[in-house]
């Protein structure tokens, strides 16, 4: 192992891992739609008209979301194909979509549903009054009112998830984490590779999340202000919650 | 499927890692809430200087993942500072303490922005110094708001403790990889039991963080 950092061993590893790159913002963006579809599984479950159900699922989605995604990771990339009857043997990117997408499902979930109770209740009665049915008031007046809103809040889950991708690389999908235990493994030397990567991963989640809190101030002043300075007395702790309950492993 | 006896067999050798994933947990959430109350106050400094590096502490630690942090670290420690750490131990819990520092800084400085203005400017009126305002007036008032998110962030740093058996400490996954290595076909059972080990950790947390929300509300005067 070289005794300090190097230059050469840098620019030597920084090709070799870019070459990872793709197969990390294609990953997730796969674990980032997969969650946009399943977060919306949690909310018609959770909508269900019996209550023991909707209590079983709010202690499904507590679980999932209270365990350690990468243990989750491993039951379905090692454990899977093991059950009786159901298993199936998957690749790791598949596993990689299905474990954290379904993770990060529940915290989607979460925020939905915060987005459809901010709508206001006399919508709701106004699509039962004119005699909706089921589907249009959930087309055509909830949706489109509850998830706009959310908007800055999912762009924030995006880039978590980004940072939390390279766990893929322990079951072997190659993304950058992969690339550079990879050619440190080759060329014994993991200090310059893992700075690079750490520097990826600064140089595309900083702007982005410049990015989203100029979203969030273009969209607050866009949708329905009387919504917003009410949300806005509530706030301190709230917005705190949200944003917060966002985070990682 | 679910067998008894064969949970009977596989939790013992399990619970051999237990020790190490609380140790983890308990010394890492302790450096993550030191780190984020200096990070945190520092960020509402007036200090220019003090400002800013906290500001980039905390940019640099949020904006790259975990899982990168432990790695480098684990790599980095003894070669730049050519010291020994002593143990994988020390590099798993100073990874996740400063990760969690960071998030949890951004919590310590939105609670502290949070509390009234009409607080500050009372204690203001009163002729109270700077210090005794933060400590009277603006802290007790910040704490109470922060506890539902340090609850949150508490599940969240229990759950990066798995990491650690990535850099070959000895905690629960780390086990139960070993098992399922050695018995393949035992795997679902393995990991089913340290999901329900790490959920039955996170408990209590999830208990806190509820009552943390009510008692956050009270006594409480925010914008």
């Amino acid at each position: 192992m070289s005794s300090n950092f190097r230059w050469e061993t840098f620019f030597e590893a920084l090709p070799f891992i870019l070459k990872g790159l793709g197969l990390t913002v294609g990953l997730t963006f796969a674990c980032f739609g997969f969650a946009l579809l399943f977060g919306f599984v949690w909310i018609f479950l959770r909508r269900f008209p019996s209550k023991s159900i909707v209590w079983l699922v709010t202690w499904i989605m507590e679980f999932i979301r209270s365990t350690p995604p990468l243990v989750q990771l491993f039951f379905i990339y090692y454990a899977w194909p093991m059950v009786p009857g159901i298993g199936v043997t998957l690749e790791p990117f598949t596993c990689a979509v299905l474990g954290i997408g379904i993770h990060y499902s529940t915290y989607i979930g979460e925020i939905y549903r915060s987005g459809i109770d901010s709508v206001d209740k006399g919508q709701w009665e106004a699509s039962t009054a004119l005699n909706f049915s089921t589907i249009d008031k959930w087309k055509n007046i909830i949706l489109p009112q509850a998830i706009p809103p959310t908007i800055p809040m999912l762009g924030n889950y995006f880039i978590i998830m980004f940072k939390e991708v390279p766990l893929a690389s322990t079951i072997g999908v190659g993304g950058i984490l992969y690339m550079a235990n990879s050619y440190g493994a080759l060329h014994f030397a993991y200090l310059e590779p893992l700075t690079i990567v750490g520097i990826i991963f600064l140089l595309l989640s900083y702007p982005s999340s410049i990015l989203i809190k100029k979203l969030e101030v273009k969209l607050n002043t866009r949708f329905d202000k009387n919504a917003i300075l009410k949300k806005s007395n509530k706030k301190s702790t709230q917005s705190l919650n949200l944003k917060g309950s966002d985070h990682i492993v | 499927m679910i067998n008894i006896s064969a949970i009977i067999e596989i939790l013992p050798q399990l619970l051999r890692g237990l020790g190490i994933t609380l140790s983890v947990l308990l010394a890492s959430a302790i450096i993550a809430y030191i780190v984020a109350f200096i990070a945190g106050l520092s960020r509402t400094s007036n200090n220019f200087l003090i400002n800013k590096v906290a500001g980039i502490y905390i940019e640099v630690f949020r904006g790259t993942s975990l899982i990168v942090q432990l790695f480098w670290l684990y790599y980095a420690i003894p070669m730049l500072f050519g010291i020994q750490l002593g143990s994988n131990w020390w590099t798993g819990v100073i990874a996740i303490g400063l990760n969690y520092g960071a998030y949890l800084a951004e919590v310590v400085r939105g609670s502290i922005l949070a509390v009234d203005k009409g607080q500050t400017e009372a204690a203001i009126a009163l002729n109270m110094s700077n210090y005794q305002r933060m400590r009277l007036i603006i802290l007790p008032q910040a704490i109470k708001m922060m506890l539902p998110e340090v609850g949150n962030y508490t599940i969240q740093i229990m759950k990066a403790t798995s990491l650690v058996s990535l850099i070959g400490m000895r905690d629960i996954l780390y086990y139960g990889d070993i098992m399922r290595s050695t018995n393949l076909s035992q795997a679902p059972l393995v990991y089913v039991v340290i999901l329900l080990l790490y959920f039955i950790l996170a408990l209590p947390f999830i208990w806190l963080t509820r009552k943390g929300e009510i008692l956050s509300k009270k006594g409480v005067a925010s914008q």
